[in-house]
């Protein structure tokens, strides 16, 4: 299977074949407008009798967001953390990818770090673009940038899997996409070098790094570079937050996923006059916010990605 | 959809004026205040033509901020729901500005 090909459009047979083997591990598929999505399905009991190493994502909890779409974006944030807490099998640690708060305000911060920490977990974090609105812009970087290069990226090594987080939300381009820029790229390429091969690569970062809808920016303008510095690692797991719904694809050895928001929806791309928060009804609000758990086991090419919703 | 209303407000008035002194009395007469919205991650007009010495004022309707950036020229604070932005252009030329945190946001005002 050739290993870099961005196409949304060019779904093969085989490649939804591969999609479907998927299901077995807990997500199902479905093809809509060419861009493949799961479905967000969960088997909690298979959870909890996979060992290995599980971690969690949360993403987008915009706290201080008040608006119809979510009166209560940090009640729903401490719903996701309570769904955390009762996990079979209580997770190694927690990445966050992005949007902690909505207009980077301290007390949100603080409010979120308050909820958040109930979890008892180490959090690894990467900045959105909503984590960058204070006038300095240090809010952020003096609670989670301790540590890091640049604008905030890092990595660690945990349960034998190389975690790097990204900042592609600085310094963004009239016209453009999400941005890393030729600093953390080649930070990349040499945080990389020597690495064997059979390492498992997971990066994170807020927007998604695949091209995922252009139109409404969600992509990451120099994301491909990134990818052709994993490209010849035998697993590659994508993560990445934004834009607040489930999408996932598998691209030969590469597996790319968005996950759900804990604060509120967003239209399927190209479903509405713009991105903007997705107002549904009460009763399913919950089902549409969520968390994501990645378990890795040992000889398994593919780290495998369950999607909870805080409810259905 | 130009549908620009002919609005003064306080706050832009004093900045109308601060432009109107440094301007030659010919083209002082900033008579228009012209208006651009933010609806549905859309600079709403996307292009606008103005007079010298005209103010412009962006207002975000979106549940989501944005913000005005024109490289080098004007740069608005992070704009929430509701919030507004004002700029007085005291110079002919192409003003091609965008939101710094949805780039695909792009507008054009041409002042002549
Ligand atoms: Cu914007």
């Amino acid at each position: 299977m050739s290993g870099h090909d961005h196409r949304e459009d060019g779904v093969s047979r085989r490649k939804v074949l591969e999609c479907m083997t998927w299901a077995g591990t807990g997500v199902l598929w479905t093809i809509t407008g060419g861009v493949p999505r799961s479905l967000g399905i969960i088997d909690s009991a298979q959870a909890a009798t996979a060992p290995g190493m599980t971690f969690l994502q949360i993403s987008d909890s915009h706290v201080g967001f008040d608006k119809p779409a979510n009166p209560n974006a940090l009640g729903t944030l401490e719903e996701a953390i309570n769904k955390i807490n009762a996990m079979p099998v209580k997770p190694s640690f927690m990445i966050h990818t992005g949007d902690i708060t909505h207009l980077s305000k301290a007390a949100e911060f603080d409010n979120a770090e308050r909820i958040i920490s109930q979890s008892k977990l180490d959090v690894h974090y990467v900045p959105g673009e909503h984590d960058f609105l204070d006038e300095e812009v240090k809010f952020y970087r003096e609670r989670y940038g301790r540590g890091t290069k640049g604008q905030g990226w890092y990595s660690f090594d945990a349960g034998g899997v190389h975690f790097i987080g990204l900042v592609n939300v600085v310094d963004l381009k009239a016209g453009g996409l999400g941005n890393l820029g030729a600093e953390q790229l080649a930070w990349l390429e040499d945080d990389l070098r020597g690495k064997s091969k059979s390492t498992p690569i997971v990066l994170f970062a807020h927007i998604p790094l695949w091209t995922v809808y252009p139109e409404w920016g969600w992509g990451t303008e120099d994301g491909g570079r990134a990818l052709e510095y994993v490209k010849g690692f035998g697993s590659v797991t994508v993560l990445n937050g934004h834009i607040h719904q489930v999408m996932q694809k598998v691209e030969g050895n590469v597996t790319f996923h968005t996950a759900r928001s804990t604060a509120f929806p967003q239209p399927a791309p190209g479903a509405a006059p713009s991105p903007g928060p997705m107002k549904v009804e009460d009763a399913k609000l919950r089902a549409m916010l969520g968390v994501a758990s990645v378990n890795f086991k040992q000889n398994e090419q593919r780290l495998a990605i369950i999607d909870t919703p805080l409810q259905g | 959809m130009k549908t620009l209303n002919r609005r003064d407000f306080g706050v832009d008035f004093g900045l109308t004026l601060a432009a109107a002194i440094l301007l030659p009395a010919t083209t002082a007469r900033a008579d228009d205040n012209m208006e651009v919205h933010i609806d549905n991650f859309v600079f709403q007009p996307a292009e606008l033509k103005i007079k010298v010495g005209t103010t412009v004022t962006w207002t975000n309707r979106d549940d989501i901020p944005h913000t005005v950036v024109s490289a080098g020229k004007f740069r608005s604070k992070t704009l929430d729901t509701d919030d507004k932005f004002s700029f007085t252009f005291t110079n002919a030329g192409d003003y091609k500005y965008f939101c710094s945190l949805h780039p695909h946001m792009t507008g054009m005002i041409k002042v002549e």
